[in-house]
Parts: structure tokens; sequence; C-alpha cells
């Protein structure tokens, strides 16, 4: 049995609202082990964000205990978190989210910058990742120069610039047309088969169909939690 | 951590030249106002300085009691209270290093065809050291000029130039009233006193001489006046009462009687002009700065909007590791990194200003290191103080607000 990347127990997060207090999550419970590929999917409100920013240790919940990678995160200071962020997890945007004034190269290295890595080190590890998503001609290039598709197997490459043990997209296809989707997605099936754990936030079936396992919250719950194929 | 940081800061500048150029600008004017002005104000300081040490340090003089004959009272110097003997004496107090009773009016020189009215000052050899002047050729007189009264004079410059054109004066005679004197000496240039007037514009003779052949007195061994140079500025005021004492007591004044002589401190005189250059070149500084402290705020008006700009930037940089300080940091060098090309700039332009002002007026300007080194830890230190509030907005956004914004 592989170790769980991520545990989670009785988790909750709760918003000061003007009407009251808003419960998002209300105690989910999910073990994710190291290899996985899982869709979590869900209509707007469900909570699956809420839940993704927990994941991506942006936000402390307000109930119930994270454990990832075995580390209980949800009493962490914000630095601890930042560092945790920097080498455990790669984030994978639906907006892309690169800095538009670097180079793709620049772009893929900035995970690196904060991990105090030595420049050579940071050069060369940029490299190989731009290689390994086919975009290494466009090293110099600034991200205004390349499509959105292209744009985000950059993103892809800076999320695995840390060699991260998780991979958290939220939305990734969101902005890309349905072929360019395609290819995003074979490049995530890639990387699981290389054995990186991936969680894909979605909305869209077809897309929560490439992972191997789906998740479907809704008010705040998990309904449903199966493997792709099998019926819920 | 600092490094590529450096670079990122200097991208953003360069993001958005026209701004960063205008913000920039404020620290110019800011740092080149303080340059210009502190270069003018110690260049004051300077030129009053050079005159107060043309004149000689830590001297006094005594003028003699006025005299009233007929109900007219001729003013101080003009009574026949002071007397050779009376200098002799002060030259033996503690702490005295030079004492010059002297003699001065104005009379016509004639040499050949050449004339000109210059100050006769009659003196011992003790004044030149007094004033510490230096002759440029020949040599001075000596003590026993003065015991026999010979007719010999040292010239200034002015002098010399006026009278005697290329000549060469020493050896020449030349004629005060009627008498022949022979120049034994030219004085070197001291330029302007502090009221303007040419001090290289006189001749200097024996006492003896002067009041027997120039200028005549109806009291022998008496004086106008006595130049004293005390040992040290401290010991200034410790001698002045002592010769106030000394001369009260030769004098055989009375205790409800008042001098019958009056006492000058021109040290003094010197050191309140200098002490107003000085007030004025810290008041320009201090105008100056104000221009420096605008350029401040006008860099964190403009860090405030790119923080605001750049919001999503910060959330992208918290997901993906930074820390609050490393946020912090790269604003904070932003800030420093403009605060401080500015002063670099500035630093230039206000050297350049002083240099063109001085080329064009004349006006002596000091640049000093001190100035340009002042400028510089004022230009980081403004870069930090109006940088840190912005930097640490940015620093205290929250990842999934920033994430949001658009």
């Amino acid at each position: 049995m592989a170790a769980s990347v991520i545990k989670v127990a009785e988790l909750g997060k709760s918003y000061q609202t003007a009407a009251g207090e808003f419960p998002a999550l209300r105690g989910v419970d999910l073990d994710i082990t190291a290899g996985e590929y899982v869709a979590i999917m869900g209509p707007s409100g469900s909570g699956k964000s809420t839940f993704m920013n927990l994941l991506g240790c942006l936000d402390t919940p307000s109930a119930g205990d994270y454990f990832l990678a075995g580390e209980n995160v949800a009493q962490m200071s914000k630095d601890a978190l930042a560092q945790l962020r920097n080498r455990t997890i790669g984030f994978v945007f639906q907006g892309f989210n690169l800095l538009p004034r670097m180079s793709l190269q620049d772009n893929v290295a900035l995970p690196l910058v904060y991990a105090n890595v030595d420049k050579e080190t940071r050069r060369a590890r940029a490299r190989v990742l731009l290689e390994r998503v086919g975009l290494g001609q466009y090293a110099e290039s600034l991200p205004n120069r390349i499509s959105g598709g292209q744009q985000q197997r950059v993103a892809i490459a800076r999320a695995l610039v840390n060699e991260p043990r998780l991979i958290l997209a939220d939305e990734p296809t969101g902005n890309l047309d349905s072929h360019t989707s395609e290819e995003i997605m074979r490049l995530f099936g890639e990387l699981n088969a290389d054995g990186i754990t991936i969680v894909l936030v979605t909305h869209e079936p077809d897309i929560a169909a490439h992972a191997s396992r789906q998740v479907r919250f809704l008010d705040g719950h998990i309904v449903s939690d199966h493997l792709t194929g099998e019926q819920p | 951590m600092i490094r590529p940081m450096l670079g990122e800061a200097w991208l953003a500048m360069g993001a958005n030249r026209l701004r960063t150029a205008l913000t920039m600008l404020g620290m110019v004017i800011g740092v080149g106002a303080v340059v210009i002005m502190l270069a003018i104000g110690q260049g004051a300081q300077y030129a009053v300085q050079q005159t107060i040490s043309t004149m000689g340090s830590n001297l006094f003089i005594v003028l003699s009691g006025f005299s009233t004959s007929a109900g007219v009272r001729s003013g101080s110097g003009g009574g026949p209270t002071l007397t050779v003997a009376d200098a002799e004496a002060i030259a033996e107090l503690d702490g005295v290093a030079n004492v010059a009773p002297t003699h001065q009016g104005s009379r016509q020189l004639v040499y050949g065809a050449q004339n000109w009215n210059t100050q006769v000052i009659g003196t011992t050899p003790a004044y030149l050291d007094a004033r510490a002047w230096s002759l440029t050729s020949g040599g001075s007189f000596g003590d026993s000029d003065v015991r026999s009264a010979t007719r010999v004079a040292v010239i200034g410059k002015t002098v010399a130039e006026n009278l005697f054109g290329d000549e060469d004066p020493v050896g020449k005679t030349l004629r005060i009233q009627q008498s022949p004197f022979v120049v034994t000496g030219v004085l070197a240039a001291k330029g302007q006193n502090l009221d303007g007037r040419d001090q290289d514009d006189t001749v200097i003779i024996p006492l003896s001489t002067a009041q027997r052949k120039v200028f005549g007195t109806p009291f022998v061994g008496s004086v106008r006046m006595i130049m004293v140079q005390a040992d040290s500025a401290e010991g200034m005021e410790r001698v002045m009462s002592n010769v106030e004492s000394l001369l009260r007591q030769r004098h055989r004044l009375r205790d409800d009687t008042p001098n019958d002589f009056f006492m000058r401190n021109l040290s003094a005189a010197a050191e309140s002009e200098a002490e107003t250059t000085r007030t004025m070149s810290i008041l320009l500084g201090a105008i100056a700065s104000i221009s420096l402290i605008v350029g401040g705020i006008g860099i964190m008006n403009i860090m405030l909007v790119s923080v605001t700009e750049r919001t999503r930037e910060i959330g992208i940089r918290m997901a993906i590791g930074a820390r609050q300080k490393d946020i912090l940091l790269q604003f904070l060098l932003e800030a420093v990194m403009i605060s401080f090309a500015g002063c670099l700039l500035g630093l230039t332009l206000g050297i350049a200003i002083a240099l063109g002002i001085n080329a064009i007026t004349g006006m002596v300007v000091v640049i000093s290191g001190t100035a340009a080194l002042l400028a510089f830890a004022v230009a980081a230190g403004v870069g930090i103080f109006f940088g840190w509030y912005p930097a640490q907005k940015a620093s205290r956004l929250d990842p999934i607000e920033a994430l949001r914004y658009q």
C-alpha cells in the first residue's frame, strides 16, 4: 500500500460574511495516496475551490486536520506554508498565471529562486523542463509570444521545477479549446505515469474522465468518490 | 536571494520607463538641490574662513580714549591716553603672543612721477607677526629701526603695483609727505578683509618715524592703538581682562572712573561672521532637504500604485513559495533602487550645476565628499522609509485574494 500524500480528516472551513458565518466545507474526509490521479468535481459553490485552497496550503482550515506528506499543516505559520508550497506542491491555474515581464525560462525557474537555488542550477532545471513540455526553443521568449496552450505547458513546467510530491491543477483547461485541452490532459497523463500525484479541479466530465478517480462535492460535502469507469 | 531580486527590480523599473523616470526626477531634484545648496553654503563658509585667516587669529585692539577740547569730543583714539610704555607692559603679561602699538592714517605717497593715497601704518615689527604677514621680497624693519626712527617702509602689493608698476620696489626711495623712505620689502597679498577693504593697500613704517615725520604728535610716546594677539582662542578672554586691569592700574583710574581706553575683539567679529555663514548654509541645506522628502513621497505614491497593479503577480509569487519577507524585500529593493538611481543622477546634476555657478559667477563652491556621502545615505534612507509601507502592504496580501485579483 502506497503512503498517502494527502490525508484530511473532518476538514471544515467557514467564512465570515455579512449574513453571519458561512460554512463552505463541513467535515470532509479524504485520503489520496502517492501516484493517484484524482479529479475533484462539483458545481460552483459546492466547496471544491475552498477545498483546493486548503489542499494548496493557501488557506488554513477552521476545523479538522490536514496531513500533507505526513505533516499536519493545519497549524503552520504563513512562512512555513510558503516553504511547503514551494517544495511540495506544483500549481497549475486556469489563467496560466505566468509573469508577463519574464522570459519563459525565468518563469519556470522562479520557484527555485524562493528555494535559494543557485543561478546555474536554476537555469539548467528550467531548460530541462521546458524541453520536457516541448518548448525548449522558446526559453528566452516572453509569455505573450506564445499561445494559451503553450503558456499552460510552461506553467506545468514551472509546477514541476521543484520536483513536487503533488500537482494541484485548478481548471487547467478552462481557458483552452478542446484540441489544446486534449494535449494538456495528455501531458498530465504522462506526468502521472511518471509517478506524480495529480489533483485536478474541473466541472467538465470529459476532462475528469482522464483521472483515475473522481470525487464529487456538493454543499461542502463529498457526495461521491469512485474510480473512473465505475458507477457511483 | 538578493541577486535575482535586484534583476527583477531592474525589470520592474524598466517596465514603465516614463513613470520610473518621473518618480526618479523627484529624487534627482531633491538631491541636486541639497548638493548645490551645500556647495554654495560651504563655499561661503570657506570664503569667510579664508578672509579670517588673512586677518590673523586671536587679535584684539586697545584704542586710546577721547579728548575733549572746547566741548568737542575727538572720538576714540583721539586722546593721548595710551603709551608705548603701556604696550611694553602688556607684552609682559601671561598668554600674550604679540603686542604692536600702532598709529595709522591716510597719506599721499610719491615715487617718481607716480603718486598714490594709501593707509600708512606706523608700528613695530610685532605687527607683522600678529597678523601672520609674510614678505614676498626684501625684508622687514627691526626693533632698532623703531628705536632710531629710521625712514624705511614695507609696502603692500597694491601700493607696489600702483607706484612701481613692473619695477622692483626694494631699495627704491618713495616719499610720504615730504620725507623720503627706503622700501625694504614688499608684503604678500592678503586680499580683502571682512569689510571689503583691500588689505594690500598699505605702507608699514616704524612707529617712531610715523609719529615724528608723518603724523606728528603733541604727546611724545603716546599711541592711538595697540594691537594685542593672545596665545590661544581660549586665552582671549583672560588676556583681555588682564589687559584691562593692567591699563586701569597704570592709568591710576579709581574704581568709579570709567576706562580711558576702548577694547575691541577683532576675532569675535570674524567668528560671528563665520557663524552667520554657517547658519546660512544649514538653512539652505534644510530647505533643500524638504524637496528630498517630497521626492520620497513620490516614490511611496508610485510604489503603492505598483503594488495594486501587481496584486496578481504577488499572488502568483506567494503561491509558488515566496514568503512575506521575500515580497517585502522585493518591493523595498525597487524603492531603494529608484531612490539610489535618482540620487546618483541628482549628485551628478548638482555637481555640474555647482561647477557651472562657479564658472559663470565666480562664486566659491565647495563640493565635499561628506556631502555626497550624506546625499547617498539620505537616498537609501528615503527609499527604505518611503518604500516600507507599500512593501509591507504587498507582503501582507492574502494569496487567494491576490490570485483572484483581475
